[in-house]
């Protein structure tokens, strides 16, 4: 095969956290009674009008300000006419207006950066963001001859975020995308839950010889629900076009569904019978004027981005620009480390906890995070103790292993379990002067220069001392010793 | 006839009850029936609002002017329990779960709605003939269609059955029944009254307004439906004002527009006579006529009939067989039950309109229909500002000619189509307009349109109310 160059583009959907859906008051909930939360506007009935949430708008407007857009203050809605039985009107609702003249999302022209494994920065730009309304639900299972359709989800609002054509590989498809979810819950626009549908992720993908070359033929897949699967389904349609290039034919342009089982990419619909959506300016409402003073608003009280915090961890509490970028990916996570952090002696050891033996276990709970037992003062306590000598870190991991289990203040655990390292000399001296006489063999080949037996020394004093002892001053006594 | 005020004294001085009014008017529906002015008649729910006034007003607690006054509503506007068939197939068995807020707003103000009148379905029409409850009839002369598509209120008001009545205008559809009705019908500036609840034909063309026997009533009936609703984001912000405060003003001192478009080939010369006849008795009263032009006029038609059924196209999407309404009982597959409840539900010029409309709207054809009808729309609006700048009002016929000969919606629907020459401007740019009876010509009314300027509808009714006047 030939080496080619692969240019990405992605589209997210992603559903915004309000309580109510976009254009009626209706509440949002899901996984409850079919058609319990329905009104005239959102079944589309005769007569029926939609009005904008305006805290849908405020989301939206949020998101693109994380996203470094401009906003426009004289957004349009428009309509995307397709004929389905789950789209009661006969339309949705959007934002993307066809001809250019229509064309006026709320939010166009931002970026994004993304580091990738190498340390390297990127930028990837955002073409747009625009908002519209998601469809209801057809249920085929309750009857053997019927359909039934559930409103509940009719009119949720949405936001679809375009990106350019900037990423340049699979691997820089999936942090972008892991951004974007990280800027969704940063700006707590979105729950942005990928498995229960909240969010969701179209690619589309082109090849070409060079990097200078024109843009390929491209295919989008639609609808990737994990990272894992937008990074297959992008491999697996680049090896795919590849083939096709190197036998000489050419790609045909396609939407696209990624099988995960088959590690395929199927076609679902070729560009002949795209369809005709007869975008129009939707006439039932007036365009999304917006305050400038409002989107001054929400800029003053944007909450700290992920970009802004992973620095400020690395300014504030000297951890490294990798660790840094582990404790921010996951918001809630970042917060508990920046509780933790603020009386904390030392950033950089705590935030090795967090990132080895706190995330590893987190992983464990069912619940996550939220189920965690820990307070993250008490990390900062246990990692305070280790810093003034008070246990060393192996107790510290004894400690750790009982505050998981009982969410127990771990200074109570040390007085408790009296857990308290010895750093009286003399005391050591005595158990290691004791350990040697246990093992006199062994302690006769140490002191006759055989290294490697120092270790075992260390541990059976260790061990004696019950962990206690400090494993420093115990190394410093077995050389005294072997000199005397 | 009767008039909303003569009435509203009667219920005060209790020459008369609420219910007796009531029966009166459905007394008067049952003995009108062969005109089909009605799709359905509310007796039960009429006669128990009827009496809920006479209660209130024994208690002290009447609620204006309006207070037991019967009205009669299009039926394309929701009114919660009732039927509300948009005059088509596709909703007959449609019930409305909601109010709208015209209707709201009018009952609120305690009037009884006796009935919900027939119309061209889904109010595409200029004859009240597509309605699939059959036309309706015109009292004046049955040989003539009563214009549409509010022809069913706009009858409902001239063979008195109601004093009052609401239709709906989308290129014409209240002023011109007006005209052809001997009656006055306002349509008021686009955004002055809620349009939620009303079945869209095309949501940037439609508003609701008033049928009355006199300007004063119309006013009356402006002043109860108008004013912003959180349910219709295109509603004004503006605030609501005493439309009839300036009845008796006169036209001394106006300046009276008269667009040479308007007056040149295409007009009957009778009609023309009655028209100038009038304009010279307001000359006579003291106003100035200034001939002004509309340049972009000549494209209103099918600037318009493009715009209406690309909106149409998607409005009426909804009706599809799924939810409510008309579903074909042979649909096997989910495309035969949209193409057959669809095809089997709408009827013929509905079809012809969604086919028009969907076809301006695809790709390839976008730009040289939608597009462009967009710039004419604006054209015609710079058109209008320009001529307001010089005059008060503007003068022009409501319609072409008499009312049309019963039939040629089938026979010729370009002829139909173009008996809105007059009226579907107003829609384009958003205008105010009232068609006012002026005179006569082949025994018949004849219309006279006033043109507004935005959000003026005082001063418009005002030079409507000198009409009136001037034309006894
Ligand atoms: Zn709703």
């Amino acid at each position: 095969m030939s080496n080619y160059c692969p240019v990405i583009g992605l589209e997210i959907h992603c559903q915004l956290a309000t309580k109510t859906k976009m254009f009626c008051g209706c509440e949002i909930e899901v996984n409850t009674t079919p058609n319990k939360h329905v009104c005239p506007v959102c079944l589309g009935m005769p007569g029926a009008m939609p009005v904008p949430n305006k805290k849908a708008v405020e989301y939206a407007i949020r998101l693109g300000l994380a996203l470094n857009c401009e906003i426009d203050l004289n957004a349009m809605w428009t309509r995307k006419n397709y004929f389905y039985p789950d789209l009661p009107k006969g339309y949705q609702i959007t934002q993307t207006g066809g001809l250019p003249v229509y064309d006026h999302p709320i939010c166009k022209n931002g970026w994004l950066e993304i580091v990738k494994e190498d340390g390297t920065k990127k930028r990837v730009g955002i073409t747009r963001i625009h908002m519209e309304e998601d469809a209801g639900k057809l249920i085929h299972d309750m009857s053997p001859t019927e359909s039934h359709f559930d409103a509940n989800r009719c009119g949720t609002p949405l936001c679809e975020i375009v990106t350019e054509p900037d990423i340049r590989s699979p691997e820089e498809a999936v942090l972008v995308l892991k951004k974007i979810k990280q800027t969704l819950e940063y700006t707590r626009v979105s729950n942005a839950n990928m498995e229960n549908g909240n969010m969701r992720c179209d690619g589309n993908i082109s090849l070409r010889k060079s990097e200078d070359a024109p843009f390929g033929i491209r295919a989008e897949i639609k609808n990737l629900n994990s990272f894992t699967n937008l990074e297959k389904a992008l491999y697996c349609e680049m090896n795919l076009q590849a083939s096709t290039l190197d036998a000489g034919k050419e790609v045909e342009q396609c939407t696209k569904r990624y099988d995960p089982n088959a590690d395929k990419t199927i076609v679902i619909r070729s560009k002949e019978d795209a369809h005709d959506y007869k975008y129009f300016p939707e006439p039932d409402m007036v365009r999304l004027v917006t305050d400038p003073a409002f989107v001054e608003e929400i800029r003053r009280t944007l909450p700290e981005l992920p970009d802004a915090r992973r620095k400020r961890f690395m300014d504030d509490f000297g951890v490294s620009e990798y660790d840094a970028m582990v404790l921010t990916e996951d918001r809630d996570v970042s917060e508990w480390y920046d509780t933790a952090a603020k009386n904390c002696k030392n950033g950089k050891v705590l935030a090795n906890w967090v990132i080895t033996e706190l995330l590893a276990k987190v992983k464990e709970l069912e619940g996550g995070l939220s189920a965690l037992k820990i307070k993250p003062e008490d990390l900062c306590k246990l990692v305070n103790l280790i810093a003034d000598n008070t246990i060393n870190g192996k107790i510290a991991k004894t400690v750790f292993a009982e505050m998981f289990e009982t969410g127990k203040d771990p200074e109570a655990i040390v007085k408790e379990k009296g857990l308290v390292q010895v750093t009286d000399t003399g005391a050591i001296e005595e158990v290691v002067r004791a350990v040697c006489a246990e093992n006199a063999a062994q302690f006769a080949e140490f002191k006759a220069g055989k290294v490697a037996l120092k270790g075992f020394l260390v541990g059976m004093t260790m061990r004696k001392s019950g962990g206690k002892a400090n494993p420093g001053l115990v190394n410093q006594i077995l050389d005294k010793l072997a000199k005397e | 006839m009767e008039t909303i005020k003569n009435l509203s004294a009667k219920l005060a001085s209790g020459e008369t009850s609420a219910v007796a009014l009531a029966q009166d008017s459905l007394a008067k529906i049952e003995a009108t029936k062969n005109l089909n002015a009605y799709i359905s008649v509310l007796n039960e729910r009429a006669l128990a609002k009827a009496a809920e006034s006479d209660k209130r007003r024994a208690e002290g607690k009447s609620l204006g002017v309006l207070d037991g006054i019967p009205v009669a509503v299009k039926d394309n506007m929701c009114l919660e329990g009732t039927r509300t068939t948009a005059a088509s197939k596709i909703l007959d068995n449609f019930v409305a779960p909601y109010t709208a807020t015209a209707i709201e707003k009018l009952e609120a103000a305690g009037a009884v709605i006796v009935g919900k009148t027939n119309m061209d379905e889904f109010a595409m029409g200029s004859s009240s003939e597509t309605s699939y409850y059959g036309p309706v009839k015109n009292p004046l002369d049955e040989t003539r269609v009563p214009g549409g598509s509010s022809g069913g209120s706009a009858v409902a008001v001239a063979s008195g059955t109601v004093a009052c009545a609401l239709g709906s205008d989308t290129g014409g559809s209240i002023r011109q029944p007006a005209a052809c009705t001997g009656v006055v019908g306002l349509k008021p500036t686009y955004g002055r009254v809620s349009r939620y609840g009303l079945l869209a034909y095309a949501s940037s063309l439609d508003q609701i307004g008033p049928f009355g026997t006199t300007v004063a009533d119309c006013a009356t009936l402006l002043n109860a439906i108008c004013g912003i609703d959180p349910h219709d984001n295109t509603t004004s912000t503006r605030e609501p004002e005493d439309f009839g405060a300036k009845l008796d003003a006169g036209v001394k001192g106006k300046v009276i527009g008269v667009p040479k478009e308007y007056f040149a080939d295409g007009l009957d010369p009778e009609c023309k006579a009655a028209i100038e006849n009038m304009l010279k008795k307001m000359e006579a009263e003291g106003a100035t006529l200034k001939e002004v032009s509309l340049p972009h006029i000549g494209f209103a038609v099918s600037s318009y009939y493009i715009i209406a059924t690309a909106e149409a196209s998607s409005n009426l999407s909804r009706y599809d067989g799924v939810r409510y309404g008309y579903r074909s009982k042979e649909a096997r597959k989910l495309f035969d039950l949209y193409a057959k409840s669809r095809s089997e539900g709408f009827g013929k010029e509905v079809q012809r309109r969604i086919l028009l409309g969907s076809y301006v709207l695809s790709a390839g054809f976008y730009d040289a229909y939608y597009v462009q009808a967009q710039k004419v729309r604006r054209l015609i609006t710079d058109d209008f500002n320009k001529a307001f700048e010089s005059v008060d009002v503007i003068a022009s016929p409501t319609m072409p000619g008499l009312p049309l000969k019963c039939g040629m919606n089938e026979s010729d629907p370009m002829a139909v189509y173009l008996s809105d020459i007059y009226t579907v401007s107003l829609n384009l740019s958003g205008l105010p307009g009232v068609s006012v009876p002026c005179g006569m010509a082949g025994g018949l009314p004849v219309g006279l349109q006033w043109i507004g300027k935005p959000f003026q509808e005082t001063d418009l009714l005002s030079v409507a109310a000198a009409t009136e006047k001037l034309a006894k």
